[in-house]
């Protein structure tokens, strides 16, 4: 199968701090690649330049197409991006926040034909289970309801990629389990691939396909899930027994 | 079912507008009506009637206060305010900060500096009286708005907090300084102090509503044609570039824009301060965040509110005229703190 993403050599530099230091990476259709590794990894920086959000050196193509050289509303249509934190200042309502996912396929100054959008835009209130909040403030919502109107509205925006930093940090278990079903019945379309950031990593072995372990800017590890996550290399990057320590912890809640 | 917290936003109708058109239309009658002279409310009607249709009105007095003096005053107020009140409505969102306007972010200082500048050197350009003055305010404005926005930018890496109203404020009473040591030095060729701080639409003829209007129908046009990225950007700069919004063209061609049309403001009436602070967030109340709506709005809330300030500036302590930036700081600084700590209790 080929890759529809292909990061090469990418380093980011704030200063004389090297964030991303030569890393590379390929996605294929059907793929979640979990970003995985300890804070200051880089995790979130690789996600922003794969974004076009901080200047990078190296190549991140799609297909044949280096991502720098497109358009921000052609990098829309390929790519969409979930960041961590998302607060509305304003009384929109959460259908008005989900439409703007349509907005990279807007034709023309004055036009609102876009049914195909009016469509994907019901679907992903449905998926999300918004339909009924869809005229609500979004200064009304929780942590977890807003999270669920950004993923509704990168649903609308029908990317092939869907790149998410920390998609459910800080969600109660329940949201945490739906927002990640939700992604992954996403992922079941073909064409598609998904690339994340997931600090728990029970979440990232469980739903992941593949990974890259990352330490201090650098890949330590990459391939199969199964094969990225082994004791030997999370004891690596972690500095502890990463494997007992889990299972001690669900050892609790056993018998 | 229906969730409780349902807005009931849908209810906003073209009606809204006609209402507003009518109340706006209303105000610019009163506004020409009530004066140190007063005339009625028929004699207003015929007179405008009568120049409209190129025919002399009889009793000349009162129709010369109207046509000569009132209607260019309430046609530049009410142009004037809707201006301020759009840049106001931008900025809050462009920036996603509700505190953001000409006034508090230093620009209008700014411009009013370049037009004192250019009045003390003289500066014109040919076949083309004020378009010294008014070049030279727009690009200060623009000028003010880059140090700002890249000091405040620098602290934190955001431009939705106060900070930037912090270095706006600062911003503004060092500009001031500068504007009376130049006018204590020049004072012959600029005008007072008191136009530059707290504002006056005396004496503007319709010169200066053409331009006003001219300034208006370009600028507005374009911020217009800019609402769905506003919408983006209030809210989240980084969720409009997600979207596959140009982040960095739509934020310079707004702020360019909204820099010309305060430009253009503050060298015909002076800075006045906190309608595009205010008149903003009453239109929000109105119509919703959304600015395919809220700029509209803007513009007939932003027209009516100085109209109103213009009117009592006038009128309060007749034959005095009090400074228009005296009634709408009255105004605008209890709205500024009251909005201030709804978004710090928000927080």
């Amino acid at each position: 199968m080929k890759a529809i993403l292909r990061g090469n050599h990418i380093t980011v530099r704030y200063g004389n701090n090297t964030v991303v230091n030569d890393l590379s990476f390929h996605l294929e259709e059907g793929q979640w690649l979990m970003l995985a590794g300890p804070n200051g990894a880089g995790k979130t920086t690789l996600i922003e330049a794969i974004a076009q959000g901080v200047p990078y050196t190296g190549s991140i193509r799609w297909e044949n197409q280096e991502l720098c050289s497109l358009k921000p509303s052609q990098l829309a249509q390929k790519i969409g991006v979930l960041s961590q934190k998302n607060n509305v200042g304003y009384a929109y309502t959460v259908e008005e926040v989900v439409g703007l996912g349509r907005y990279a396929y807007r034709s023309g100054f004055f036009s609102n034909a876009d049914d195909q959008g009016k469509v994907l835009v019901e679907s992903a209130l449905e998926a999300t289970g918004l339909t009924n909040l869809r005229h609500a403030s979004m200064l009304t919502l929780s942590g977890g309801e807003t999270q669920r109107v950004f993923l509704a509205q990168v649903f609308a925006q029908n990317p092939q990629i869907l790149v998410l930093d920390e998609p459910a940090n800080h969600l109660d278990l329940n949201y945490q389990q739906q927002i990640f079903s939700l992604i992954r019945e996403w992922l079941k379309e073909p064409g598609r691939a998904v690339l994340s950031v997931v600090h728990d990593l029970s979440l990232a072995r469980h739903y992941g396909t593949h990974a890259i372990l990352m330490d201090r800017g650098k890949s330590i590890a990459r391939g199969a899930i199964h094969e990225v996550m082994t004791p030997d290399n999370l004891q690596q990057v972690y500095g502890m027994n990463v494997y007992e320590w889990m299972q001690k912890m669900f050892s609790q809640w056993q018998g | 079912m229906l969730d409780s917290r349902q807005l009931k936003r849908e209810r906003f109708t073209p009606l809204t507008y006609l209402f507003l058109a009518v109340a706006l239309l209303f105000t610019m009658i009163l506004c020409i009506c009530v004066g140190s002279v007063s005339i009625s409310f028929s004699d207003t009607i015929t007179s405008i009637w009568n120049a409209v249709r190129g025919v002399p009105t009889p009793g000349s007095i009162t129709g010369n206060i109207i046509l000569n003096v009132r209607l260019p005053r309430v046609l530049c107020v009410s142009l004037a305010g809707a201006a301020l009140s759009l840049c106001g409505a931008a900025m809050q969102g462009l920036l996603r900060n509700p505190l953001a306007d000409g006034s508090t972010m230093g620009v209008s200082s700014g411009a009013a500096l370049g037009a004192v500048i250019a009045m003390a050197a003289g500066f014109t350009l040919p076949g083309f009286s004020y378009g010294g003055i008014m070049v030279t305010a727009m690009a200060f404005a623009f000028g003010s708005l880059i140090l700002i926005l890249s000091l405040a930018y620098s602290l934190d890496h955001s431009l939705s907090t106060n900070n930037i109203i912090l270095i706006g404020v600062i911003f503004t009473m060092f500009i001031s300084s500068i504007i009376s040591l130049i006018i204590t030095f020049a004072s012959d060729h600029t005008r007072s102090l008191s136009f530059w701080t707290l504002g006056s639409f005396s004496g503007v003829n319709y010169h200066q509503v053409k331009l006003l209007f001219i300034a208006l129908v370009i600028c507005g046009g374009i911020l217009f044609r800019f609402a769905p990225e506003l919408n983006a950007f209030a809210i989240g700069e980084d969720n409009a570039r997600h979207v596959g919004v140009n982040v960095k063209r739509v934020k310079l061609i707004v702020l360019i824009t909204v820099s010309v049309l305060i430009g253009v403001c503050v060298s015909i009436s002076g800075t006045i301060s906190f309608v595009g602070l205010v008149m903003p967030h009453i239109a929000r109340m109105l119509v919703g965040p959304n600015h395919k709506r809220l700029l509209p709005a803007s513009l007939f809330s932003g027209a009516i509110f100085l109209l109103l300030a213009d009117l009592t500036a006038r009128t309060i302590l007749s034959p005095i005229e009090l400074s228009i930036g005296v009634v709408t700081s009255l105004v605008g600084a209890v709205a500024f703190v009251i909005i201030f700590y709804r978004s710090r209790k928000r927080r």
